[in-house]
């Protein structure tokens, strides 16, 4: 099964993304880590926490949409098929659950509240 | 119908075959070239031997092979010669002449990526000696070799076009993209006049073998597009002068592109080659099976025939009979790549004498099988490996979209991702795999990674 290896993602996104590959997997990092942090600390989720980050994450989604048309010098209007919904939704999703958890992560963090809602 | 999901899980259960390692390098590699076999290479099983390998030429073919070469074997002797320092992403010429990428997002260093241990003698090739088993460049040196991969490429052949000026690119409509990257650049300037305006604009391809046949009917459509964009599009006539009675020589490809210019009112002469041109008047004069035809023109892409380069027409390695024998493609076995009277030589890439391919695609499916067979010989356990004649085409349909276009020898339609992206569609993630994958992993295979 030598075709399924992680080792050619690796050198695309290498070539692809150079430096910013490993700063991009660092953030995303500590950020996981940083949310099951706040998980652990606060003995579960904070409702009103999640609610604010995820408003944000819905901007967060349209951020990573916006991004991949500059790169890819395309716009929406181009979906032309299934594959391309797909596509889209999964671009924007990625920005959205990144952009919540970044969020909620990081006002969990700053406002040092430990109680839960 | 198995969904994606299921062909994943069955391909990973049970023992692959052809079908299935395909969907899975389709997935590993994003896109296109990693629809094609591969994957890196394991250090561990690395060959001992003193072998002298020379590799005539330090394309994409030529580059691929030394890093896989270098990886599998350990102590040969193993030299590129190649005169020149830029190397060329040549998939990327169209969207520089698109005028969606710059003129350096084509042009990196040949040195980039000669890999370590790998000897570069940047000289050219003046003489293939099989008989000899030498290569001798043109400033007098002498490499002699154990097996030769001939890596050549092919030569542009302009002069075949009476009245064309390779100088005059980008002047008075001229355009023509394989030239060069300057050439690509200057053609986006002469297109990008004539979507201004309007008038005429003549596409084609030669009648002979060619490096991507899909690139010509890319630059078609990509023309109405823009043409559109700048609400020029009824100011404008669009001719495709096709070669032959077909548009593309996969039949079932050839009939959706007719039906595609059909709906973007792209007219269609067949059997026409460009003969000459008057670059002053614009005109081109079109060889036809009646006689020839005259054809004004606002705007013209170019597209020269294309032949072996003189140094391997020159040799005794083309073939002597058959399809690829005026042109001077060498004589290899379309399974192997393994020249057919010398077996210690195998040609790969552009130069190589089989049907189809002349795509970078081609050269990430070939290099590994004639790699392997080389290989093979050395340790003494030969390979099984076989090249079905994969190429691929991210046929460009209109600006942000494409068509991921994979074929075999056969005129197979091939999917590298079954049920999720149909190859006949026009797509905006075939778009976006032409616009960001594909480089990169074009990269990763001259680094023998992908």
């Amino acid at each position: 099964m030598k075709e399924l290896d992680p080792m050619v993602f690796l050198a695309v996104f290498q070539e692809m993304l150079g430096p910013m590959l490993w700063v991009m997997l660092i953030v995303a990092a500590l950020a996981v880590a940083a949310f099951v942090g706040l998980l652990v600390r606060d003995r579960g989720i904070v409702s009103r926490r999640l609610v604010r980050a995820e408003l944000l994450g819905l901007l967060g989604g349209i951020v990573a949409l916006v991004i991949m048309a500059q790169v890819s010098s395309s716009g929406f209007t181009d979906a032309g098929g299934p594959a391309d919904w797909f596509l889209i939704a999964l671009v924007y999703g990625v920005g959205a659950v990144a952009t919540t958890i970044l969020t909620y992560a990081a006002m969990g963090w700053m406002s040092g509240q430990t109680t839960r809602s | 119908m198995k969904t994606p999901a299921q062909h994943l899980r069955d391909a990973l259960q049970a023992s692959p075959t052809p079908d299935r390692r395909r969907f899975l390098a389709g997935l590993g590699a994003l896109p296109l070239l990693g629809a094609a076999a591969s994957a890196p290479l394991p250090a561990s099983a690395a060959v001992k031997t003193q072998a002298r390998i020379v590799i005539a030429g330090g394309g994409a073919a030529g580059l691929t092979a030394a890093s896989r070469l270098s990886t599998l074997l350990e102590g040969a002797s193993i030299t590129i010669v190649d005169a020149r320092k830029e190397h060329y992403y040549q998939p990327g010429f169209t969207l520089v002449a698109a005028g969606i990428k710059p003129q350096n997002y084509v042009v990196s260093g040949t040195g980039d990526y000669v890999p370590k241990g790998v000897e570069w003698v940047a000289d050219k090739v003046a003489e293939i000696d099989p008989e000899g088993r030498k290569v001798v460049t043109a400033g007098g040196k002498s490499l002699p070799y154990d097996f030769l991969i001939v890596a050549t490429g092919l030569e542009l052949n302009y002069g075949g076009i009476q009245g064309m000026d390779t100088a005059r690119i980008g002047q008075n409509g001229l355009g023509s993209i394989y030239h060069s990257p300057q050439a690509a650049s200057a053609t986006w300037q002469a297109m990008s006049g004539f979507a201004d305006k309007g008038g005429v604009a003549l596409f084609g391809r030669p009648a002979g073998e060619m490096k991507c046949a899909g690139a010509p009917l890319k630059y078609t459509f990509i023309t109405d597009d823009h043409l559109r964009r700048r609400n020029n599009r009824s100011k404008a006539e669009l001719i495709y002068m096709a070669q032959s009675k077909s548009l593309f020589g996969v039949p079932i490809v050839a009939e959706k592109v007719r039906m595609l210019f059909q709906d973007r009112g792209v007219k269609v002469n067949h059997e026409h080659v460009l003969q000459s041109i008057d670059l002053d008047k614009r005109v081109a004069t079109y060889k036809t099976p009646t006689g020839t035809a005259e054809q004004g023109y606002d705007f013209i892409n170019v597209v020269p025939p294309m032949r072996a380069p003189e140094v391997v027409r020159n040799s005794p390695l083309p073939w002597t009979e058959g399809p690829f024998a005026a042109d001077g493609w060498v004589e290899v076995d379309r399974d192997t790549l393994r020249h057919k009277r010398y077996p210690n030589v195998f040609a790969v890439g552009d130069i190589a004498g089989v049907p189809k391919g002349k795509t970078a695609a081609s050269v990430k499916w070939q290099v590994p099988v004639a790699v392997a067979h080389l290989v093979g010989d050395i340790s003494g356990q030969a390979a099984t490996d076989v090249y079905n004649g994969y190429t691929s085409c991210p046929l460009i349909t209109r600006l942000g979209q494409a068509m991921l276009i994979e074929f075999d020898y056969k005129d197979n339609l091939i999917m590298s991702f079954p049920g999720v992206i149909a190859p006949l569609e026009e797509l905006w993630i075939s778009w976006v795999m032409k616009t960001m994958a594909l480089k990169p992993t074009y990269l990763s295979m001259l680094r023998g990674r992908a």
